[in-house]
């Protein structure tokens, strides 16, 4: 994804924006917004492409993208705050190779978290979307233990400075939501669009389902490969350069 | 054998007061932990979003587990119609309800939000092991309570044997969900393996006979009742034998996973790191918690005193097992990158630190608090224990002395 197809995306979003009179607006769906009421089709499968030679070792962009997007003030403990997403950096201990890449939910096809949560609270949505529903999440921890990718937190304790989009409640697990709320509105991660406007535009998000997308069209053209692809749990996340 | 006459232990003497105050006690302060650690939060706790399950975890697995294993005295009894077992049979059964009251409520006081526990009862996703042991753990008070039942009504006689059978086959299952737990997670290296359900069965006959014994000479002493030391001395010996059975599933469990390239580094930390867990693994849990025990019981002169001695180390080396398993696992970073160094903000590839936090520590000794009161509570409103388990030499010592006892002063109203 260039940074010129994130502006014209915002641009559109913007465009969508109708006022109909002084004082009232109507905020009309943007292209391939699901309809409220309508549910997640299995139509699509979610995903994103991660080329890691494009991603720069000092660059947090993504993570704090995501930090500011899902209202993760954190209480300065990192040992206990959430990250929904982080940089790691590779090092082959043979030739000292590094690289840097972010790492979140992989949004698997197969979801360890999902098989073993007590209460089906960890859930998988029909376009691919790995969830946690903090209604009936009685913070066993067990997904957290299941989780291949330590992609999971804890809310340890009371949050503030919540989002309407991304309620936290202490005891509760969490993680990534690949931006649910604007994937729904037609939109894209908000760690995705950071990258973007880094200029380094190393993540593309896009319909793996759809032939026609972009992700789509490179998955089916380039080598991609996945984080720990041979526990089989078919993670929507690709990555390349790893 | 003569009749066997059970009673119960006599409430409100001075000793029984104290007991159950001190059990009460413990049991107000884990409530105390757990208000503390809900009210702020778990970040006040050791755990961390690296070692997600902590201390009260250990507390519980141990627990739960011996709970499985109070059972086998039960069921040698019965299932296998070994007679010299067949009177502790209530005490072994009511033990093994209460160990799991005790391990439930130390896991269930420790979860995120203990106040939707109404939701783990009513929401199940059967691909869970932890759905399916909820179910588990239930079955497990309904049919022991059943079998328990069987055993104290006359006119239960009849569902007796079959009692007997369905609780030894449901604890066994019980136990294998237990082992699955950590055996069903693919990813962790310390853990994915199907020798996890018979190691845990094994470990299950190892601490909840030590226990078992533990309370019988403890209820046994305090109430001036006497046990055969040939009663005491088999069941040592037998508790060399389940120690031995856990020490081969542990060398399975071990040396499968060296075996295979990608757990070496996991093996060499927790075996050979120098660390806490390779302290705990080889001097208490093999040295002194199976090793040791067995040559106290192996001995030709063995004393009830080194029988108590060998089921303490055996509780001691058990804690230890199942801390090395839970906290160990867990401490040793996932592999993301097969052969690759990592690092990041979020503490990958590094071995996670865990110091167990005081309320943790507090809220698992009150699980034990809770089944030690169960047992004594039970006992005491039931008739659980007989009156007497002496018998050969020492049951005629018992009637000279209660004879002389009789002669002293007037026979107590029962």
């Amino acid at each position: 994804m260039s940074h010129d197809t994130s502006r014209r995306e915002l641009l559109k979003g913007a465009a969508a924006v109708v006022t109909l009179a002084p004082g009232l607006t109507l905020i009309a769906a943007e292209a391939g917004a699901r309809a409220p009421g309508t549910a997640a089709s299995p139509a699509n499968r979610w995903g994103l492409l991660i080329d890691t030679t494009k991603c720069d070792e000092g660059c947090t962009a993504c993570v704090d993208a995501c930090k500011a997007e899902m209202g993760l003030g954190g209480h300065d403990r990192p040992l206990t705050d959430a990250q929904y997403i982080r940089k790691v950096t590779v090092t082959d201990p043979k030739s000292g190779h590094t690289h840097s890449l972010p790492v979140m939910c992989q949004h698997c096809a197969n979801p360890p978290c999902v098989d073993v949560c007590p209460t089906g609270a960890s859930m998988k949505r029909a376009d691919g979307i790995v969830l946690v529903d903090r209604h009936i999440c009685i913070g066993c921890r067990y997904c957290m233990m299941a989780c291949p990718y330590k992609a999971r937190s804890f809310a340890h304790e009371d949050q503030s400075g919540q989002k309407e989009h991304n309620p936290r409640g202490k005891g509760c697990v969490e993680a990534c939501t690949l931006c649910a709320h604007r994937v729904d509105a037609g939109g894209q991660p908000a760690c995705v669009e950071a990258c973007a406007a880094t200029g380094n535009a190393a993540m593309l998000f896009g319909d793996l389902n759809d032939p026609s997308s972009e992700i789509a069209r490179r998955v089916a053209r380039e080598a991609t490969t996945r984080i720990r692809a041979d526990l089989g749990v078919d993670p929507a996340v690709r990555y390349q350069g790893i | 054998m003569k009749k066997l006459e059970y009673r119960e232990l006599t409430a409100l003497t001075p000793g029984w007061l104290t007991a159950v105050g001190a059990l009460g006690a413990v049991i107000l302060a884990a409530l105390g932990a757990v208000w503390y650690m809900e009210h702020n939060g778990h970040w006040v706790t050791g755990m961390t979003n690296q070692v997600v399950w902590g201390v009260p975890h250990v507390f519980a697995v141990f627990l739960i587990v011996a709970a499985s294993g109070a059972l086998n005295v039960a069921s040698i009894g019965s299932v296998f119609g070994r007679e010299p077992y067949q009177p502790l049979g209530r005490l072994s059964a009511l033990l093994a309800i209460a160990l799991l009251a005790g391990g439930l409520g130390a896991i269930v006081l420790d979860l995120g939000r203990p106040d939707r526990l109404d939701v783990a009862m009513t929401h199940y996703n059967f691909k869970s092991i932890f759905a399916w042991n909820v179910i588990l753990y239930n079955g497990f008070f309904a049919i022991v309570g059943v079998y328990l039942w069987t055993m104290i009504d006359w006119r239960m006689k009849t569902y007796y044997k079959p009692a007997a059978l369905g609780a030894f086959t449901w604890r066994l299952i019980m136990t294998t969900g237990t082992g699955s737990i950590f055996g069903f997670l693919v990813a962790r290296e310390g853990y994915s393996s199907a020798v996890m359900a018979p190691l845990f069965i094994a470990m299950s006959f190892a601490f909840g006979l030590a226990i078992f014994i533990l309370v019988l000479m403890g209820l046994y002493a305090a109430s001036g009742r006497k046990v055969s030391s040939d009663l005491i001395r088999m069941k040592g010996r037998l508790l060399g034998l389940f120690c031995a059975a856990n020490l081969y599933f542990v060398a399975v469990q071990h040396l499968t996973a060296l075996y295979w390239a990608e757990r070496t580094g996991i093996e060499t930390f927790i075996l050979f790191g120098g660390n806490i867990y390779t302290f705990l693994f080889w001097c208490v849990q093999v040295l002194l918690g199976a090793l040791l025990p067995m040559a106290l019981v192996y001995q030709k002169a063995t004393t009830r005193g080194m029988v108590r001695m060998a089921s303490i180390l055996v509780i001691l080396g058990g804690l230890a097992q199942v801390y090395v398993i839970i906290i160990g696992g867990q401490a040793y970073p996932l592999t993301l990158f097969p052969g690759m160094e990592v690092s990041s903000a979020f503490m990958d590839g590094q071995v996670a630190a865990y110091a167990p936090s005081l309320p943790e520590v507090v809220l698992g000794l009150g699980g034990i608090a809770i089944a030690v009161l169960v047992t004594v509570v039970g006992a005491t409103f039931l008739r659980i224990l007989p009156s007497s388990l002496a018998h050969g030499d020492e049951a005629e010592v018992e009637v000279l002395e209660a004879a002389t006892h009789i002669d002293a002063e007037p026979a107590p109203a029962e």
